[in-house]
């Protein structure tokens, strides 16, 4: 067992992992941090990406001892109480989910989209930049269509 | 019209927990002393178990229990079921061959399911199932539906001899014989229909407690209908009375069908649960998710049309076979019968349909419904055939739609096939979607596209469905074990507040706001006073779940039935109150009011004295809090026309969807954000059906496409922007004028992307997934 720490959504945690323990594991199991979700095995599906020192990163791939000393937001860190970040209000407002489960990933997706390509996307770049995402329910449109709008509001 | 009434692009209210991260599904519940079941699999298709050894796995480290099937067994636990009897052509039922939750003796698919290892955790567990040392003598394996009941073919049940489920003829043979005969002239096709791994989002999890005090099991579930579940695992697999097991299905990450059925690893979970005096939970991963829940699709089938010199459709007949898998899941045997032949009509007034289907056993997962559940697989078969007969006879592909198409004054119109269509007026889309496709300028835009090196195609999808499913009394008939009604509950609470209680169940179609629509149109109460509460068998009445695009069509007549009642009850109340007669009373938005006067009384006010009945009129119970059964008259018909526009790169078989169009009759819109979206998902489900996925199992009956690395899904650049739009009628048997739009997207896209691919390369037929390897091939073919 290794010690870790790190912040997690802007608070400082520690926890006791197996070296085998993976990033995702370590939110959802220990701190219970749900909002995270796991939907395949093989990196392909992005319902786990977090942000790592302001980056995104599939929590599935990478190992909670990597994670010392990191800086980790997940969905439940980007929202001030009950009033949702803009990405996330984009999703609300352009009905860019249905069942929720991949949504929490496509949003922190969509938040390191806008880090790279800045406030004024195109449909096309949203759309290949959304390859490490998959969504079965909303056929893609009002996904890109909200992270085009919630690009625009973080930039207003 | 209340302003988040009916019509209203309502923002959904169960989005604020999803995008906070709050949303609840099974896999983020933890329960106090939970322990964690991995399932040890089998890695061979077909093979006999000659000896399970699980000492060395019982001994490891935090393993509670092993369990095998032989446990199961001795504990009473019953197979698993299939719902619906289909009859085949010796008069006798289906064969059913006994389904065990966890093998007894024999395995017959990879990924079946041999013994169950609890430990205190996961990966104890996982360490633990590698130990348990299973002794297979492998058989040969069945892969292939086509071969399946061939000569010589392994038998894998002894109870289904040539491995053939069922022999299922319908129709007229002889007439229609007498028409093939007679007729100017035969277009055919040969197709497969491709074998599709459903793939909701979340994975499959179930978590299971046992209070040793009560003696009740509560099962958490990844279902979209848990009181079926509920009812089949107490009734028919001596789980638990129906009384003392509760199964709940929190926030599920869709469903499109492969959550309908009785799992192995629910029963098992539930059982076990007991067993070991333990909370139990297993979650699987996409792998086990591909080798375990029931597939869809997997047809292969000959269809042929007789035509007269116009074009006119005389005749049909088609033969099919239909892959069901090692064992019948829980609907398996309907799907490729009853809602599969009975839609071969389509939008056409064809007189005459023959069909046979052959269902086959193959050592391959259980196949079952899966988004469309068999009108992907008819409509598929029909609208490629459609274009196949106007390349025959020359004709424009809209032109010949439209000169079959069922006549807009001929409903109800009564199908060769059954069915029975309500309403409809199929040319009303077909105009509208070439309108908004600019048909007109395909030529010039293929042109364009030729400059460029592409082969730019335009492809048709006139559809129909059957859903909403359906009338009790018809689905008796045909051999199903159910009713299939719904239920609802509207209570107001003493503050005038709302909850509705459904037997419907959301896992994506946003439920909770569109009826919460209809009870703030019905009853005038603020939208934010009304909560849905839905998923769980100890807070609902009885209901038969979400499928088949019914929740709208069959639960929220419930719902409005309910508000009916209350409304009623409401008037006696307010009659009293008001000291009028109830006769004077009348009730609009929200409002019963003395009619002529201005005396009026607000509905919350009625409730609050329906609970505080201290001035009440006699005879009249306290309370306001109504019940609703809906049993629908007949199923609904759901139509339309989808146009897709494509641009092939001959060069490297590349297929771009560049322009797509989908015009529906869904009946009334409740909110048209949400049908939109429901479209837009269904549309993309078929493109990946179309262009991407494709199940395979190799000869040996190894899962060849076991991983997202492996199955192509779609993904966000493999679709462009859709044009969505509607030619509604109006339903006359649905007291809402609604029709279910969950399944269109999925039964309209395949054959229009197909079409349009095979227009641009000018070819017969292309299979599905359309990669880039089998259209430059179908390219090279047609130079």
């Amino acid at each position: 067992m290794s010690t870790i720490n790190l912040a997690v959504n802007g608070q400082s945690v520690s926890g006791e992992v197996e070296p085998r323990t993976l990033l995702v594991e370590f939110l959802r199991e220990q701190l219970r941090l749900t909002g995270t979700h796991v939907g395949c095995d093989t990196s392909q599906c992005g319902a786990c990406v977090v942000m790592v020192d302001g980056k995104s990163v599939k929590s599935c791939t990478m190992l909670a001892v990597m994670a010392d000393g990191c800086d980790v937001t997940t969905i439940e860190g980007l929202a001030d109480g009950a009033d949702l970040h803009p990405m996330q209000q984009a999703f609300m407002d352009n009905h860019g989910l249905q069942c929720g489960f991949c949504t929490p990933g496509m949003v922190m997706s969509g938040l390191d989209i806008v880090n790279r390509h800045g406030n004024d996307l195109d449909a096309a770049t949203v759309r290949r930049e959304l390859n490490g995402n998959i969504c079965r329910c909303t056929g893609y449109q009002n996904i890109v269509k909200a992270i085009r709008a919630g690009a625009k509001a973080m930039g207003d | 019209m209340q302003e988040n009434g009916i019509g209203a692009s309502v923002r959904r209210k169960e989005d604020q927990r999803f995008l906070l991260g709050k949303g609840r599904y099974t896999d983020d519940i933890n329960v106090a002393g939970q322990t964690c079941a991995v399932f040890v699999r089998s890695p061979h298709a077909h093979a006999v178990i000659e000896g399970i050894d699980a000492e060395a796995a019982g001994a490891a480290p935090g393993v509670v229990a092993v369990l095998t099937g032989e446990d199961l067994a001795a504990d009473g636990i019953g197979p698993l079921i299939c719902g619906v009897q289909v009859t085949s052509d010796d008069g006798k039922p289906h064969r059913a061959p006994a389904h065990p939750a966890l093998a007894l003796g024999k395995v017959n698919y990879v990924g079946d399911h041999v013994a169950v290892v609890i430990a205190e955790t996961l990966a104890q567990a996982r360490d633990a199932a590698e130990l348990v040392e299973v002794n297979y003598r492998p058989l040969p394996a069945v892969a292939s539906t086509a071969d399946a009941a061939g000569e010589g073919q392994q038998q894998i049940h002894e109870e289904a001899p040539n491995n053939i489920c069922f022999n299922w003829p319908f129709g007229d043979k002889e007439a229609n014989d007498e028409a093939f005969a007679g007729a100017h002239k035969v277009s055919s096709i040969e197709l497969v229909n491709n074998r599709m791994v459903t793939n909701p989002m979340e994975p499959r999890a179930a978590l299971g407690e046992y209070n040793s005090g009560t003696e009740e099991i509560t099962l958490h579930l990844t279902t979209q209908n848990p009181h079926v579940h509920r009812l089949v695992l107490a009734a028919f697999n001596q789980l638990a009375p129906e009384h003392k097991l509760r199964v709940v299905g929190p926030d599920v990450g869709g469903g499109f069908g492969a959550k309908i059925f009785v799992y192995a690893e629910e029963l098992v979970v539930g059982w076990a649960c007991r067993k070991v005096n333990r909370p139990v939970k297993w979650t699987a991963d996409r792998t086990e998710a591909f080798m375990s829940d029931a597939h869809g699709r997997d047809h292969v089938a000959r269809a042929e049309m007789a035509l007269d010199e116009n074009g006119k459709f005389l005749a049909m007949r088609v033969h099919t076979i239909a892959n069901l898998g090692a064992y019948l899941s829980t609907f398996a045997t309907m799907v490729p019968s009853y809602l599969y032949a009975f839609l071969f009509a389509g939008q056409y007034a064809t007189p005459l349909i023959y069909s046979e289907v052959k269902a086959v056993f193959t050592n391959t997962a259980p196949v079952d419904a899966s988004r469309g559940a068999g009108r992907p697989e008819a409509t598929y078969l029909l609208e490629r055939l459609v274009d196949v007969c106007a390349a025959d006879m020359g004709l424009d592909p809209a032109e010949i739609r439209r000169r079959n198409f069922i006549p807009k004054d001929a409903f109800p119109y009564q199908t060769p096939v059954v069915q029975c269509y309500d309403s409809g007026d199929y040319e009303a889309a077909l105009d509208k979607a070439m309108e908004l496709a600019d048909y007109g300028g395909f030529e010039a835009r293929a042109a364009e596209a030729k400059d460029r090196g592409k082969l730019r195609g335009i492809g048709f999808s006139s559809y129909v469905e059957a859903c909403g499913i359906a009338p009790s009394a018809a689905v008796g008939q045909l051999g199903g074990g159910v009713g299939l009604w719904e239920s609802a509950q509207v209570r107001f609470n003493p503050t005038g507040n709302v909850q509705v209680f459904t037997g419907t169940h959301s896992h994506g179609q946003g439920h909770e706001t569109t009826f919460a629509q209809l009870v703030c149109d019905q009853l005038g109460v603020p939208f934010e006073n009304i909560e849905v509460i839905h998923g769980d068998t100890a807070k609902t009445q009885f209901g038969m779940g979400t499928y088949g695009s019914r929740s709208l069509a069959v639960g929220g007549v419930a719902i409005a039935k309910a508000c009916d009642k209350l409304i009623a009850k409401g008037k006696k109340i307010a009659a009293h109150a008001m000291e009028a007669a109830e006769g004077d009373i009348e009730f609009a938005g929200g409002n019963y009011t003395v009619a002529g006067t201005d005396k009026s009384m607000n509905i919350a006010e009625v409730a609050f004295n329906a609970y505080v009945p201290h001035s009440y009129p006699e005879g009249v119970e306290p309370g306001f809090d109504e019940n609703a059964f809906f049993d629908p008259m007949n199923f609904s018909f759901p139509a339309g026309t989808h146009i897709c526009e494509v641009e092939v790169d001959p060069s490297t078989g590349e297929v771009e969807i560049v322009d797509y169009t989908a015009v529906d009759d869904f009946g009334k819109l409740v909110n048209p954000m949400i049908v939109e979206g429901q479209v837009h998902g269904g549309i993309v489900h078929g493109i990946g059906q179309a262009l991407l996925e494709g199940c395979h199992y190799d000869a040996d009956g190894q899962l060849v496409t076991a991983s997202y690395m492996d199955y192509a899904m779609p993904r966000a650049d493999n679709a462009p922007d859709f044009r969505v739009d509607y030619a509604p009628t109006d339903p006359p048997h649905n007291p809402l004028g609604v029709k279910g739009c969950g399944e269109a997207g999925a039964i309209g896209a395949p054959p229009a992307v197909i079409n349009a691919i095979a227009n641009a390369i000018g070819a017969k037929h292309v299979e599905m997934p359309a990669t880039p390897e089998t259209v430059w091939r179908a390219c090279q073919a047609a130079v």
